[in-house]
């Protein structure tokens, strides 16, 4: 099937398989930031942005995608960078396989919620497993992050 | 592992109906959440998002609600929320996160008559009817008793009766499938309870005011015993009740 699809504000059109997964096709176009998890739609690491909202890409056929517009992680560097200091700050990654997927539901939800509280942070974040860092160094650094306006 | 031969996108409703009928292993897309995990082989996989059906339309006596809405979109609608007392924002904030509620739709978990559904528990309670395309118009308690047939969930509506609902679960862990669900809403003379994950499909109870003991058939699975789900019942009903009735808890 033919497709055109909007990655990273780059347009893409190409022949794809009907049971392609966005996760294999955008890792086929070098998106190495969306990691293969659980595959069971649980962990949240291959999240990505399906016309700005999040989405999880192994559960997602690419073929569904046509005409429409994916962000993954290589396509938002600069805030990326920005964020990566607060995590650094506050030792919030380790093994860091989850963070690709965690960023990209942390601008989402930059987007979606205002000034969230600690109980909405959470509950918003909750589709994003992380077996390192117990979540409470994430949770600082990223209510770091939401604060830094007020902060300088 | 799935694996699909064709994928299609029909413009009509009689369009998709008449490829699902061609042969008995095809199958309609919802979200693909629990679909993507089955080792089938799906001659053609139909999707309905060319059909109109994401949308939520309130009329002064009901909402309409398409099968291609997603949780979260009924989650975060305030109309909805603000007539069913945050029902659905109770029922689907703890269903594993918010990229996989971004995807599921509201046809697939109709359809798909899940005994854990949190989805179809919250619904039960209310005055919810189903719009499929052999079927028509019926009410969501009759189909949860049919049998699984090639059909294509196309609305619920839910109307709006002024009635104050309330749902609550118990899971084992944060984000996981519920051990049990319930939900209520108070009538003028009676409650009517909806207990699901039991761990079968959700089933409604009606009881008076002044008797709210239940009894519910449970059974045992991985995540409760079928004693541990009676001695649940109990606590989520008073649960339930207090909400309804406007006390804290």
């Amino acid at each position: 099937m033919l497709v055109k699809i909007k990655l990273n504000g780059q347009m893409i059109q190409e022949d794809v398989h009907p049971q392609t997964l966005l996760l294999d096709w955008l890792r086929d176009h070098g998106c190495y930031s969306v990691k293969r998890g659980c595959e069971t739609a649980n962990c949240g690491l291959c999240t990505v942005w399906l016309d700005e909202k999040p989405i999880l890409s192994c559960a997602m056929l690419v073929s569904r995608c046509n005409g429409h517009a994916i962000v993954t992680l290589e396509g938002m560097q600069e805030q990326a960078k920005e964020f990566a200091h607060f995590m650094a700050n506050q030792g919030a990654e380790q093994c860091g396989f989850c963070t690709p997927g965690l960023i990209m539901n942390v601008f989402a939800m930059e987007k979606e919620l205002k000034n969230p509280t600690e109980d909405e942070i959470k509950e918003y974040l909750a589709g994003n497993l992380c077996r390192c860092t117990g979540y409470m160094s994430q949770l600082r650094a990223i209510k770091a992050y939401l604060n830094r306006g007020e902060q300088s | 592992m799935l694996r699909i031969n064709t994928i299609v996108f029909p413009e009509t409703i009689d369009e998709a109906y008449t490829l699902l009928s061609k042969n008995k292993k095809n199958r309609v897309l919802g979200g693909m959440i629990w679909l993507k995990m089955e080792d089938i082989q799906i001659p053609c996989a139909i999707d309905l998002s060319k059909l109109s059906l994401d949308t939520i339309e309130e009329t002064e006596e009901e909402f309409k609600i398409g099968a291609m809405v997603t949780l979260r979109e009924m989650e975060i609608n305030e109309p909805l929320n603000k007539s069913f007392g945050n029902v659905f924002k109770d029922a689907f904030k703890d269903i594993v996160g918010v990229q996989m509620r971004n995807m599921a739709t509201l046809g697939g978990s109709i359809y798909s008559r899940f005994g854990f559904s949190d989805v179809i528990c919250a619904l039960l309670c209310l005055e919810c009817e189903v719009e499929t395309y052999k079927h028509g118009r019926i009410s969501l308690e009759e189909f949860t008793k049919l049998d699984y047939e090639q059909d294509i969930v196309e609305y619920i509506y839910i109307k709006k009766t002024g009635l104050k609902s309330a749902f609550t679960c118990v899971r084992n862990s944060s984000t996981d499938i519920c051990t049990l669900n319930a939900s209520c809403t108070k009538y003028e003379d009676h409650y009517k309870f909806c207990i699901g994950a039991r761990p079968a499909i959700a089933k409604v109870y009606n009881c008076p005011l002044d008797d709210v003991s239940l009894d519910v058939l449970c059974g045992s699975n991985m995540r409760g015993s079928k004693e541990y789900r009676e001695k649940l019942v109990e606590g989520l009903v008073t649960r339930l009740v207090r909400k309804v009735d406007g006390d804290a808890c």
